[in-house]
């Protein structure tokens, strides 16, 4: 962290200095086009080896990390790669200048470095939030070097170039703030007016959409496109519901109803267990965590607690169902040519019965008006 | 005309009428059944025939052979013929019976019920290219028309009955109802046109699932034309069939004229639809031995037989009207129980029958219509021409 203030290298050129063979770039590459398959520009290539070559080209980008009020969660998914080199590839692909976790200095040394940080690319970093920032009796809950949280949050983020919050608890509150909430924790978003601000909620999020988003700001400047809660679109614009490995056995009508019951385990749908996937907009049902397939919760049988929606996650219990947001008819339509049950014979005896006697009915009433007719057309005769 | 009209009396619960309501009361038993129980445990409905006997029999057969009111209204505000004045009452009353029951049946067939009451009030969620939609909302206003269009009967009742309050209240109301009759009247006229063409429209839609036939652009057109011979058999049945049982004077020649009307229409309808089956090269398909076959002769003869009593001028009795009467009745039932359900074919594997429960329904229902009428034509002056002394019910 105390490199040389000259300029940046570019990231190929860390790469290579570094030794990371081309394999595992091109891997991580790869990887990012399945996070952001659309919406942004690093992406949207035909092959990962054009997506290396953009990225290889652009600057490394100096990121300084903030820990308010958490748990430290987001920090370690972005270190628990599931192979070890794709964790020091992370940290040549993005100049993770200061990090309170993976760094090796402490007191005045730490200090000393959060400021030189700042300094060398002073307007131009990445700041990162990890944890709510507590406001309540003026911030006293959460001091950092002898000054409040929220006096960081605003020294760092004033010399920043865009603040990204990294979990639901940056990115709304969180954990902390669901009530009662004594320390007043809050979003990153509601506190910083003046900066480019992107929400990447999730308890904890996907590291791959924090990589994309720093990645396609050092390389196009520019922040990805974001909804109306500033999460970037390419990883929030879809429900969990949508893309569910396990959408057959819902409209299917499979549901499991308690956790090891038959349904349970043969893989059946966990929304009567309370899963919110169909109101959360995440990706984590098409992108996996560690690298590891069904690495997620409904992977593992879990239902879905909702955790990148501010009224949902840490909010609804947990095995409570939700409304459906978007219900769609049925995508298995009856057979064609069913087994079908036949005709009831007692039916047919019902019905020859009532058809008989209405014939039956019918005929000795027409006799009788035989009768009363001609004594009628006498009686006009007369 | 109006004066003629009155109150047959007598004693209500004869021992007939006792066994009309049993029948009735195991129809409504049944329908709470199906409330609770739901479609699939009461009824053969599946998938593929999502409509079997309560749409074929009491919506499609039910409204046509309500159509009493419909066809007599024809011949009496569209032709002019005053002569027909003393059946409008009994086929109105009729009608509205008919056209009650039948929006019962549809609600007891959908599968969600609770619902209904969105159609006449959610106008802005309308699919106004909807056949089913013109059906629906037409057999419902027509509904409320029929039972204004029977509010006279109600207000005669009032002003003959010894109270003075009712008396007076009935005379309030009666020079308003006068002035809108004649727009309840026209609407009662444009309504059924509408919506019985309609119901032949709905089966047109299933396309290739409906047998060829059946099948033809001309559907709507059939179903009018026999809608309104049913509803004049209809009427020369219920007018035979009420001086059978309630002993009233009866003219001959005007129920003759309306069968013959009746005969007309039917043998419009025979003559077209070999025309129309020649036309569409499916001729062939009616001289095959299978039951779509066998069916479309059996509906030709009933059709047929009427128009040759007429024409060979044998209906001079009460009781060869009442035959060529039923005849005609039958012929139109069968034609549109073959057009819904045995012409309709969803494809290899279903098979429809109606359970036992849809038939003590359909039965059940025809039966609240029956001891409806009987109670009304003994209460209210419906029926005309009441002898002096009148010999008691036939039970």
């Amino acid at each position: 962290m105390s490199a040389s203030r000259i300029p940046p290298e570019t990231i190929a050129e860390r790469l290579e200095r570094s030794g990371v063979d081309r394999r595992h770039f091109l891997t991580f590459c790869g990887k990012l086009m399945v996070i952001a398959p659309m919406g942004l520009a690093i992406t949207s290539k035909l092959s990962p080896e054009a997506v290396a070559a953009t990225v290889g080209a652009a600057r490394r980008p100096s990121v300084i990390w903030l820990h308010m009020q958490d748990c430290t969660g987001c920090t370690e998914t972005l270190l628990r790669t599931s192979q070890p080199d794709l964790a020091s590839l992370i940290l040549d692909v993005i100049s993770l200048d200061y990090h309170e976790t993976v760094m090796a200095a402490s007191g005045k040394d730490a200090e000393a470095a959060l400021r030189d940080a700042m300094d060398a690319n002073d307007g131009k970093f990445v700041c990162v939030v990890e944890g709510s920032i507590p406001t309540g009796n003026d911030g006293k809950y959460l001091y950092l070097a002898g000054k409040p949280g929220l006096q960081v949050l605003q020294e760092v983020t004033s010399r920043a170039a865009a603040v990204i919050s990294m979990g639901s608890c940056a990115s709304w509150g969180g954990v902390p703030s669901s009530g009662p909430n004594p320390t007043g924790a809050t979003g990153v978003d509601q506190l910083v007016k003046n900066k480019p601000v992107v929400n990447i909620p999730g308890c904890p999020p996907n590291p791959y959409i924090l990589l994309a988003t720093v990645l396609e700001y050092a390389t196009t400047g520019k922040v990805p496109a974001l909804d109306d809660q500033h999460r970037p679109k390419f990883a929030y614009d879809r429900h969990i519901h949508d893309q569910c490995p396990r959408r057959a056995h819902f409209d299917g009508g499979r549901f499991a109803k308690q956790f090891g019951d038959e349904g349970h385990r043969q893989g059946w749908c966990l929304y009567r267990l309370g899963c919110k996937g169909p109101v959360t907009h995440a990706s984590c049902s098409t992108r996996q965590f560690n690298e590891v397939v069904d690495a997620w919760p409904i992977g593992i049988g879990h239902p879905c607690v909702g955790c990148t929606e501010q009224h949902v996650g840490f909010t609804i219990p947990i095995y409570d169902t939700v409304e459906i947001e978007h219900p769609t008819p049925p995508e298995t339509y009856a057979a064609v040519s069913p087994e079908h049950k036949g005709i009831s014979p007692m039916a047919t005896g019902v019905a020859g019965v009532i058809g008989g006697a209405l014939v039956g009915a019918a005929f000795i009433g027409s006799r009788k008006l035989d009768d009363n007719g001609d004594s009628s057309q006498n009686d006009g005769k007369e | 005309m109006r004066a003629n009209a009155k109150p047959i009396g007598g004693r209500l619960l004869t021992p007939s009428y006792k066994v009309i309501l049993l029948i009735a009361a195991i129809g409504v038993a049944t329908i709470i059944w199906r409330f609770a129980a739901g479609l699939g445990a009461t009824t053969a409905l599946s998938d593929g025939y999502p409509w079997g006997l309560w749409i074929a029999f009491d919506v499609v057969v039910g409204t046509a052979l309500a159509c009493g009111g419909y066809a007599i209204a024809i011949l009496l505000y569209v032709f002019n013929r005053g002569q027909y004045h003393p059946l409008i009452r009994p086929a109105i009353l009729t009608s509205a019976l008919g056209y009650s029951l039948a929006g019962l049946a549809v609600a007891i067939d959908v599968g969600r019920p609770w619902l209904l009451w969105k159609v006449p009030v959610m106008i802005w969620r309308w699919n106004v290219n909807s056949v089913l939609l013109e059906v629906a909302v037409c057999i419902m206003a027509y509904v409320v028309v029929l039972w204004i269009e029977l509010t006279p009967a109600l207000l005669d009742r009032w002003s003959q009955s010894g109270q003075e309050q009712l008396r007076r209240r009935a005379e309030r109301i009666r020079p308003s109802l006068d002035r809108a009759l004649i727009w309840i009247t026209a609407l009662g006229i444009l309504l059924p046109t509408m919506h019985q063409s309609s119901l032949g429209t709905l089966m047109l839609l299933s396309g290739p699932k409906l047998n060829a036939i059946w099948n033809t652009p001309f559907l709507p057109m059939l179903f009018l034309i026999t809608s309104v011979c049913m509803g004049y058999a209809a009427v020369v049945f219920e007018t035979t069939f009420s001086s059978l049982a309630f002993g009233l004077p009866k003219d001959l020649r005007i129920l003759g004229s309306i069968q013959r009307v009746a005969a007309i229409g039917a043998a419009v309808v025979v003559g077209f639809r070999f025309v129309d089956l020649g036309l569409r090269g499916v001729m062939g398909q009616v001289f095959q031995l299978d039951l779509p076959a066998i069916l479309f002769w059996i509906e030709n003869v009933l059709f047929v037989l009427p128009v040759l009593m007429v024409a060979q001028k044998r209906v001079v009795s009460l009781g060869s009207l009442f035959r060529s009467a039923v005849l005609l009745a039958l012929g139109g039932t069968l034609y549109r129980f073959d057009t819904f359900l045995v012409g309709f074919n969803p494809g290899r594997g279903w098979h429809y029958f109606p359970s036992v429960p849809e038939i003590l329904v359909s039965v059940g229902l025809v039966a609240v219509e029956l001891a409806a009428y009987i109670a009304i034509v003994k209460t209210f002056p419906i029926l005309s021409g009441v002898r002096e002394t009148s010999p008691t019910a036939v039970d």
